[in-house]
């Protein structure tokens, strides 16, 4: 039911036309539209209650659309059960069937598919050995630690030559030491399979680091899609802004080029178009400074100091009433005590209007 | 009955060793024996002193006086047994009534159990309450509904006949259909409840992943509910079938004359002929019989 890889398709594979899906009052998907391309790794990132793990339901099949369209290569699919689906999932919990063995999992898929009895052994010993499980294969699910019952599960999917895999929190069940290594690993397993990946999770860390585009998804709606760069640099609004790594979002008017924040007492400086409502402001690029004064500066005492290996994260209560987060590299010196007053600067390119 | 198990699955050693986790519990709170005491003599008196009195009458003597029989050492109850067909196809009897009875009971509760399962909470709490509806009533009440629905005059013939499907009344009552009905009516709750307990443990997400990786719906049951449910489901046919095999006051009221079950035959050995020694040997072997499948239902109570 896998159809063959097209040689010469549009670069969309996937496309969303205003999806919606409501939940009793609650509007779970709000016309959604989205397009995920061929062989890409896309991530869906949003709090509980954004619509993510909806949408991801809705592309495997489990939940039907109340209105809007599902594309897959051009076909609306959003009446086709998922089944029939040319999309696998990997589910955050593994699902994986406790009753047979590692080789079996994987091989499940293909025997419902009817593929021949050798092929299946030559295909289930390869997604094994794709995951780095060789000689697993009798092994109970029981019998396996979470990360090697989150490869079996990858193989499991992985197996079908899925052209879209969706991954429900792959990375959520991990300990922290293993995520940096899976997150690689599924990166590298996305490479080689030449599969679009799309993973639902709501750590902004993990959807930055391994996405190519991200779509940050907020109250059933996208609030801003596009490369990890390119939004975490330049978020559209204050929920983006804050949402990822945390920025000081300062409100106040704009005004020819400038904007004036009355709880920061500052002006900010830079590309201010019409219509800024709020800027916002990295940690990262806010300097400590002994001295200063004019756009672009602010003064402050220092609320709290928590050091954090490669820097210190400087609480700064500024004279307007506002609490700026300032990231104080290690480099640039001892940071200052709680209780001084302080100077920030920052660069006029590290001002970012919010248009909402 | 199916939960306890599960919540020991977090201490693994005292699972694998019960003797030693209970000595060491006997051993350090005397309390706790002084709580266990009542339910240990309930069963030391009504359970393990009945029991030793049925196994001493079984190898007594056979005695025309009152009480029937003289405490010995003799074999004969058993020998009786042994020479007449009758006992043993009795005891045969009753274990294929009881296997079809907790086949019938499982094949009814597998739609009962997913449905309260699967249904939403409010709801799940009236569907349970009516599921065990019928043990607020008295046993003896519901048989005689029943009867009153399946004799010759009964509310079925009547219907039936009024309604020109027949023209005299189709003997219902007394078969062993009606005594399978009335088995079944009365155990369907111990088969549905454990199944219930599995389905409400049963990760949805395996049966979507299998949906999921190209399975239709009747191959989802078949590959993964089945299996998954099948130790609740083998839980659920003991709790009807060991039950079931000592029946006697459904087959004695709805069954066929010739429908010999062991209960009947114990009883009518007792009552009836008053030789207790056969009765109680019949008894005896029947209880050794079952305690196969108990055993079975403890080792699948035990499984992780």
């Amino acid at each position: 039911m896998h159809g063959p890889l097209r040689s010469a398709g549009p670069p969309m594979l996937l496309r969303a036309e205003a999806l919606t899906r409501r939940f009793g009052a609650m509007l779970a998907l709000d016309a959604l539209d989205l397009e995920i391309a061929e062989g890409e790794f896309f991530a869906l990132l949003g709090g509980s209650g954004s619509g993510k793990s909806t949408l991801l339901r809705i592309i495997a099949g489990f939940e039907a659309p109340d209105s809007g369209r599902l594309l897959l290569d051009g076909h609306d699919i959003a009446a086709t059960p998922p089944w029939a689906r040319p999309v696998n999932m990997m589910f955050q919990s593994y699902a994986l069937f406790p009753h047979m063995s590692v080789a079996d999992n994987v091989a499940y898929g293909l025997r419902r598919a009817g593929v021949a009895r050798g092929d299946i052994a030559a295909r289930t010993a390869s997604a094994l050995a794709m995951v780095g499980l060789d000689g697993f294969e009798r092994r109970r699910p029981h019998q396996l630690s979470g990360g090697q019952k989150q490869r079996v599960a990858l193989a499991r999917s992985l197996v079908m030559r899925p052209r879209l895999l969706l991954l429900d929190e792959p990375l959520g069940a991990l300990d922290a030491g293993l995520r940096e290594r899976t997150g690689f690993e599924l990166r590298a397993l996305q490479r080689e399979t030449g599969a679009a990946f799309v993973m639902v999770t709501h750590d902004q860390e993990e959807a930055l680091a391994l996405a190519d585009r991200v779509a940050l998804l907020d109250g059933g709606r996208i609030a801003q899609v596009g490369a990890p760069r390119a939004i975490y640099e330049r978020p559209a609004s204050r929920f983006v802004a804050r949402f990822l790594g945390a920025a000081n979002v300062l409100e106040g008017q704009a005004a020819e080029g400038r904007f004036d924040s009355a709880e920061a007492a500052a002006t900010f400086a830079g590309a201010i178009p019409a219509g800024t409502v709020a800027v916002a402001l990295r940690p990262e690029r806010i300097r400590i400074t002994a001295d200063g004064a004019g756009p672009n500066t602010a003064q402050g005492v220092v609320e709290d100091v928590a050091f954090r290996g490669d820097d210190s994260l400087v609480l700064v209560r500024l004279s307007g009433g506002a609490t700026l987060r300032v990231a104080h590299a290690e480099e640039d010196g001892a940071p200052p005590e709680r209780g001084a007053s302080v100077c920030l600067a920052w660069d006029a390119d590290a001002v970012v209007a919010l248009a909402s | 009955m199916t939960g306890p198990a599960r919540e020991r699955e977090g201490h693994r050693p005292s699972r694998t060793h019960p003797a030693k986790g209970r000595k060491a519990f006997g051993n350090r709170d005397g309390g706790r024996l002084l709580v266990l005491a009542p339910a240990l003599g309930w069963l030391v008196l009504f359970v393990a002193a009945p029991a030793a009195i049925l196994v001493a009458i079984a190898f007594a003597d056979s005695d025309p006086g009152v009480p029937p029989f003289r405490l010995a050492l003799s074999v004969a109850g058993f020998a009786v047994l042994a020479e007449d067909t009758y006992y043993l196809d009795a005891l045969l009897t009753a274990l294929r009534v009881a296997a079809t009875t907790a086949a019938l009971c499982l094949l009814l509760a597998y739609p009962m159990a997913m449905g309260i399962a699967r249904a939403a909470p409010g709801r799940r709490v009236v569907l349970l309450a009516l599921l065990m509806l019928p043990f607020w009533t008295g046993f003896l009440l519901r048989v005689g509904a029943w009867i009153g629905l399946l004799r010759d005059e009964g509310w079925i013939n009547s219907l039936l006949q009024s309604a020109g499907l027949a023209d005299a009344p189709i003997p219902l009552l007394y078969t062993e259909g009606a005594m399978l009905v009335g088995m079944v009516h009365a155990y369907l709750p111990f088969a549905v409840l454990p199944l219930f307990a599995a389905f409400l443990r049963l990760d949805p997400s395996l049966g979507e992943a299998a949906a999921d990786l190209g399975a239709r719906p009747a191959t989802v049951f078949l590959t993964v509910t089945l299996p998954v449910t099948a130790p609740a489901a083998a839980a659920g046919f003991l709790l009807v079938f060991i039950p079931a095999a000592g029946e006697f006051v459904i087959p004695e009221l709805m069954g066929p004359p010739e429908a010999q079950m062991v209960g009947r035959v114990l009883w009518q050995e007792f009552f009836q002929n008053r030789d207790w020694p056969v009765a109680a040997a019949l008894a005896v072997a029947l209880l050794a019989l079952l305690l196969v499948p108990i055993r079975l239902f403890q080792r699948l109570e035990a499984r992780p």
